[in-house]
């Protein structure tokens, strides 16, 4: 079961199967759609993942090797206020986190007003010293941001994560679209949804935007190679984006310039999306037995000639311990209260909190500060007596790496399992994009879904899925409810009679 | 004093590099204590520099340099005036603040046996004498021995071997320092011997410490003393890795091989006048 009390985003809170009035005819079609149909659909969804190679390795399983990553055909879908509330919230949270990043290596006023403790910053090691007063392109070091969220009510949306690094997943938001386009057309023809494929062209031009060169910006993409877990992503999107995929070795740093070799000769690079982390990209500046980096490529950040993307050292500001003060962050540079909240966070480095941790454990979620994916974590109500223990010996032993929230009921979706559709909780993750001209939000994001009954680590390393998420256009949510109800009744048969007209299938 | 400094460093290959490229850090500031004359960096071929400070305050060059290279020397030379402040280093360029240097790094990662060893010293004491006290304290627990010269050597590993160089011995007080609260750095330089040994087979290293009251302040757990008017700073970093002299990366293959000569010596100026 899920957890008491859960929001159910699509059947609302009482937990019926008639579903919130906006979303009727959705709830409609889950209760009319023959499981047997469900379960053709998705498998036909993941054959063409499958085939298409959208895999990703689980670190320490050794016999796991390449999965894909299971897919739900049940979407989820925010109205359009709901976008509004998580719009608003996003941009100012990456505007935020931008503000903070260009603080934290030009003039450190936060840290001198004493809004954020120091230490917990420039003891940090995501606070990269080497890189203190080089400041990119427009002041932009977090170009994209992907924001974890959750929920909890009808309007009780909190950030759960901020990812400001390398944030991965996109391919899924653009991948799982298509597929619900291919496999469940009446929904797009019932529901007017906003489309996401437009995400590969603001990406590139939030690339060129920031370029250190106006005139035909040369932008990469850089992958560590294809045994990433993620290079799917990184092909798929130089891909769409029409840029070139490029490995260290395609890349050579002179007079601290970068250079792509190409059979034509070389060719200048402006801007770099990189997906190698930090450490790794360049064995001159930075961990000296990194094969997968560019020699020099520091230098050449360092002097202005190319831009990085996401700028190197921007890992200080998803860091966890910097999590908990986010709200005072998002207050210092924006003026206002941070329209999406945090989650209540208990940092175990203070002796109270630590103490209430140590009280609760079985009732709370204690992660590792630097640990990501899922590991390191305990979610209290889940775990046996055994690994609460573990967690409070570790937790004695070293409480500044921990921080500790209480669990919250995370909403649930309908979800196609075993034995029908249930609800399963789930997370979000929008992408945000800042470029020159501002902070930019494709309406629509990763939904992770715990398939495991009442499970809350919706990680796809420890057995989440993935869902599409419709984001609905502001007004006119939904066509002609009587030609619907034949769709939604009869599915492909009746598809195409008495619907919306072609050209809002033209936003794919 | 006027000291006259000579680095010289040659790069052999094996066979020829069709590029190379190196990071410098080889040039001195000027700060109360120190002051830079005069400082040039030569390369013996065609080779491109570009200069630039970096977030420590190091003043660092790219060099670049086009193939074929069977081999290259860098010849580092300049003269520095400098005065014993006990050291105690001000009006340096500090781009970064002390807690920075709080942070454990590959290099200077601790063990149980460096960290109290690191607090058993002086336990009572102020920080400052609590620094004094490691300085010293190292000197007779390591033996001075040049045969084990790792660059990559973690300080816990050094000090359990209980011998090293100078590099060694500043991981070992960097890492010792901080669990004492005190943000500590590594320090790349030059020393000039007055026992007349000028000719010296490498650079420098020591550490630095920063004690609230006072700022930094030099330490060389090598000779057990705290720097003075025969040193020269060139750069700072959380550990060598970032104040090395040269970090380098080359294409071409094959092997490697290095030749160091530095010369320390009060200048013929000041012996003139």
């Amino acid at each position: 079961m899920p957890r008491s009390g859960a929001y159910d985003e699509i059947w609302g809170a009482s937990g019926s199967r008639e579903g919130r009035p906006e979303f009727k005819h959705l709830a409609d079609w889950i209760r009319d759609t023959d499981t047997v149909e469900f379960d053709r659909r998705q498998a036909a969804a993941e054959a063409a993942f499958r085939q298409l190679g959208i895999t990703f390795a689980v670190y320490g399983q050794e016999e796991a090797g390449e999965r894909i990553i299971p897919f739900d055909i049940v979407p989820r879908v925010f109205t359009a206020p709901e976008w509004e509330q998580l719009s608003t919230g996003l941009v100012q949270r990456v505007e935020a986190i931008n503000a903070f990043l260009d603080d934290l290596y030009g003039a450190q006023r936060i840290l001198k007003d004493g809004v954020v403790p120091a230490e917990l910053v420039l003891a940090n090691a995501q606070f990269r010293p080497l890189l203190m007063g080089a400041r990119p392109p427009h002041g932009i070091y977090a170009h994209i941001c992907g924001i974890d969220l959750v929920r909890t009510g009808p309007t009780d949306f909190f950030v759960l994560e901020d990812n400001a690094r390398t944030p991965s997943g996109v391919s899924y938001m653009l991948e799982n679209r298509e597929a619900m386009l291919r496999l469940c057309p009446e929904l797009f023809q019932t529901y007017d949804v906003l489309p996401v494929d437009t995400y590969p062209d603001r990406l590139r031009e939030t690339l060129e935007s920031v370029s250190p060169r106006s005139d035909h910006p040369v932008c990469v993409l850089l992958t560590p190679g294809h045994f990433n877990s993620a290079f799917y992503e990184h092909s798929f999107l130089a891909d769409s984006m029409g840029i070139e995929l490029v490995e260290a070795a395609d890349l050579e740093v002179d007079d601290d310039i970068v250079w792509m070799r190409t059979i034509d000769g070389r060719v200048r690079v402006d801007v770099i999306y990189r997906r190698i982390d930090d450490d790794y990209l360049d064995p001159l500046f930075f961990r000296p037995d990194s094969m997968l980096g560019v020699p020099g490529l520091l230098a050449a950040y360092l002097a202005g000639n190319v831009t990085l993307v996401n700028a190197p050292g921007t890992g200080i500001a998803d860091d966890k311990a910097i999590y908990s003060y986010m709200p005072d962050i998002v207050r210092y540079y924006s003026g206002g209260e941070a329209k999406l909240p945090n989650v209540e966070t208990y940092r175990c480095r203070e002796p109270q909190a630590l103490q209430y941790t140590l009280d609760n454990l079985a009732d709370l979620v204690v992660k590792l500060v630097d640990g990501s994916g899922g590991y390191g974590m305990l979610v209290g109500p889940t775990a046996s007596s055994a690994e609460i223990e573990a967690f409070r010996a570790a937790l004695i032993a070293e409480p500044h790496r921990y921080i500790a929230q209480p669990t919250l009921a995370l909403s649930t979706v309908p979800t196609l399992v075993k034995d029908g559709i249930a609800p399963r909780h789930v997370d979000f993750r929008p992408f945000c994009l800042t470029g020159a001209d501002g902070v930019s939000i494709v309406p629509g994001g990763l939904t992770r879904v715990a398939l495991k009954e009442g499970s809350l680590v919706v990680n796809s390393s420890q057995g989440g899925g993935t869902k599409d998420s419709l984001i609905l256009a502001p007004s006119r949510q939904t066509i002609d409810p009587d030609g619907m109800h034949q769709t939604l009744g009869k599915m492909s048969q009746t598809m195409g009679r008495g619907m919306k007209p072609m050209q809002s299938m033209g936003r794919r | 004093m006027r000291l006259s400094i000579l680095h010289r460093t040659t790069y052999t290959y094996s066979q020829p590099q069709t590029r190379l490229m190196q990071l410098l850090r080889m040039t001195p500031s000027s700060h109360i204590g120190q002051h830079v004359v005069d400082w040039h960096i030569d390369i013996d071929r065609d080779a491109r520099l570009r200069y630039r400070r970096d977030g420590f305050g190091n003043e660092t060059a790219m060099l670049y340099v086009d193939g074929p290279v069977d081999t290259i020397t860098l010849t580092v030379a300049g003269e520095i005036l400098t005065e014993d402040t006990a050291g105690i280093v001000q009006a340096a360029n500090e781009p970064l603040p002390p807690l920075v240097y709080l942070r454990a790094t590959p290099l200077t990662e601790l063990d149980e046996g460096l960290a109290s060893f690191a607090r058993d010293l002086a336990p009572d004491a102020s920080p400052l004498d609590r620094a004094h006290a490691l300085n010293r304290g190292i000197g007779e627990r390591m033996r001075f021995d040049t045969g084990t010269m790792d660059v990559e050597r973690a300080a816990a590993t050094a000090f359990a071997a209980g011998h090293g160089v100078c590099q060694d011995m500043a991981h070992v007080f960097i890492a010792g320092a901080r669990v004492l609260g005190l943000p500590a750095r590594y320090v790349s330089g030059h020393l000039f011997r007055r026992d007349g040994a000028s000719d010296q087979p490498a650079a420098h290293a020591w550490a630095e410490a920063y004690v609230d009251g006072i700022g930094w302040i030099g330490f060389d757990p090598a000779n057990a003393i705290c720097p003075d008017d025969a040193y020269v700073r060139v750069a700072v970093g959380l550990d060598y890795r970032e104040a090395a002299p040269v970090s380098g990366a080359r294409t071409g293959g094959g092997m490697e091989t290095l030749d160091v000569g530095v010369r320390v010596a009060l200048s013929q100026i000041q012996s003139q006048g």
